[in-house]
């Protein structure tokens, strides 16, 4: 595919490896976290973790939607689901989460979707619900692939109340907003969106403000790969305050392994340098304004939540959106009085540590046992951005040393 | 979650509507989002709608740097 099969090319990514080994200092380290899933998965995936110098260390970020969405959330859609009777649509990814035990009416006569996750140690474990669990006892819930599908739905459907829960940064915020426009000036009298869209930028200020990375030094952050496609919409300027505030370097970068490995480039230079600028290796789609069409939109529709909970970071001021009161009829929450319940995470999970850059994927006790792609207990097994379940793809073999066969 | 790919517009329909290109796959999209797309523009796509268009040159760019700093090594590497 054009603008993908070139930024995948296993001889320049062996280049850029040579050129970063001749570059970095070997009388220090540096660690650089990847904000975003996307990248996660890409370091993975093509295996640049391999072609990195020893002492460069990447740190996943918290950048997986589906992995920072609090259980108390799922909850919600849940309830909504089972308990009100509306058809709720989503998108694929958030189908497994899991969810509390306690959302929904008990199963009866034992759950049907049983068998691995029986295994689960108590508390999580088989009674914990997912919204593909609640589809199996009988809710109405469709996995969609935009926004428009759910508006689609609606119209098909008058009689039903249909609610689309909308998660995700900034990259997915725009069709959202566009959604509930578009049901506002149709008219659309029994669709809803339930916003969970969250802010890129107050995260990342929440992690340089955070106590491992301030006080304790225990996650050493030298600079940042800065996210591609929230990049798109936003543009490169929203991070010039935390380089220049927080003294640390960013390189937004694209998703495809050249990209990543070039951006990582540019971050030794610039640690090498003293310099702490926002560089932009993604010029071919993002630029400093980034999409005004698609921000005009968000604004207009959407406006700042003053706080939010963040699965594995907990509340973080101003870090999501809400629906303007304008499109109070289409605000899921106004329309059926919702309040938000927070839930503990599961005891041994330790997807909140990971999200930090605090734990490894193998620092986990349920990592790779009860907790897999297949029957994920924590949200960063979910989606294939999360920082497990890419570890689980693509890495788990690289834990076990070679032996030689006798 | 965040997946997104470049396709090449290959019409414009009504009310903000567009087909693309995928790597031979058809499909249609939304281009409220993007306004100044035009027909064989490549555009990003993410849940059916562009959110972004892709400039050629610049990707130009970015490949021509990839393999000037390769060659940059391998020279560098025969001199050491």
């Amino acid at each position: 595919m054009k603008y993908v099969d070139e930024f995948r090319d296993g001889a320049v990514a062996r280049g850029l490896a040579e050129r970063l080994a001749a570059e970095v200092d070997p009388a220090r380290t540096y660690s650089f976290m990847e904000f975003c899933g996307g990248h996660t998965h890409a370091i993975s995936r093509y295996g640049i973790a391999e072609l990195l110098p020893k002492n460069v260390r990447m740190v996943h970020g918290p950048g997986c939607p589906v992995c920072v969405l609090p259980i108390g959330r799922i909850d919600q859609a849940i309830a909504l689901a089972l308990d009100r009777g509306v058809m709720l649509c989503t998108y694929g990814d958030v189908m497994r989460v899991p969810a509390s035990a306690s959302a929904g009416p008990p199963p009866a006569g034992g759950d049907p979707l049983g068998g691995r996750a029986a295994q689960a140690p108590r508390g999580l474990s088989s009674e914990s619900l997912s919204l593909m669990r609640a589809k199996a006892r009988g809710a109405d819930i469709r996995m969609v692939y935009s926004a428009a599908d759910a508006l689609k739905l609606a119209r098909e459907h008058p009689d039903r109340e249909v609610v689309f829960l909308a998660i995700g940064f900034e990259t997915t915020t725009p069709p959202t907003a566009l959604v509930i426009r578009q049901a506002a000036a149709e008219n659309v009298g029994n669709f809803s969106v339930l916003c969970n869209h969250v802010l890129t930028p107050s995260a990342i200020t929440h992690i340089l403000e955070s106590p491992e990375v301030r006080e304790y030094g225990t996650v050493p952050i030298d600079g940042f790969v800065g996210p591609a496609h929230v990049s798109i919409v936003i543009g490169a300027a929203p991070y010039e305050h935390f380089a220049e505030e927080y003294r640390k370097p960013v390189v937004i970068a694209g998703f495809e392994p050249l990209d990543v490995m070039q951006a990582i480039v540019m971050l030794v230079r610039q640690v090498n340098d003293g310099r702490t600028e926002v560089e932009n290796e993604f010029t071919r789609a993002v630029t400093r304004d980034g999409n005004l069409a698609a921000q005009q939109i968000v604004s207009a529709v959407l406006e700042l939540r003053t706080s939010f909970e963040w699965r594995g970071l907990g509340e973080v001021p101003y870090s999501a959106l809400k629906i303007r009161p304008a499109f109070a009829a289409f605000d899921a929450e106004k329309r059926f009085g919702l309040t938000y319940r927070s839930v503990a995470d599961h005891k041994q999970c330790e997807c909140g540590a990971i999200l930090r850059g605090v734990k490894k994927p193998t620092d986990c006790k349920l990592f790779g046992t009860v907790c897999t792609p297949e029957s994920p207990m924590g949200s960063c097994m979910v989606s294939s951005e999360g920082a497990c379940a890419a570890h689980y793809s693509y890495g788990r073999f690289r834990d076990i040393p070679v032996v030689a066969a006798t | 979650m965040c997946l997104a790919l470049p396709a090449r517009i290959v019409a414009l329909a009504d009310a903000d509507q567009a087909v693309v290109d995928l790597g031979g796959v058809r499909k249609s999209i939304s281009v409220a989002l993007t306004p100044e797309a035009r027909v064989g523009d490549y555009v990003i796509v993410h849940v059916g709608h562009a959110i972004g268009l892709l400039d050629a040159g610049e990707a130009e760019r970015t490949l021509a740097l990839f393999a000037e700093m390769a060659a940059q090594q391998a020279q560098e590497g025969r001199a050491a």
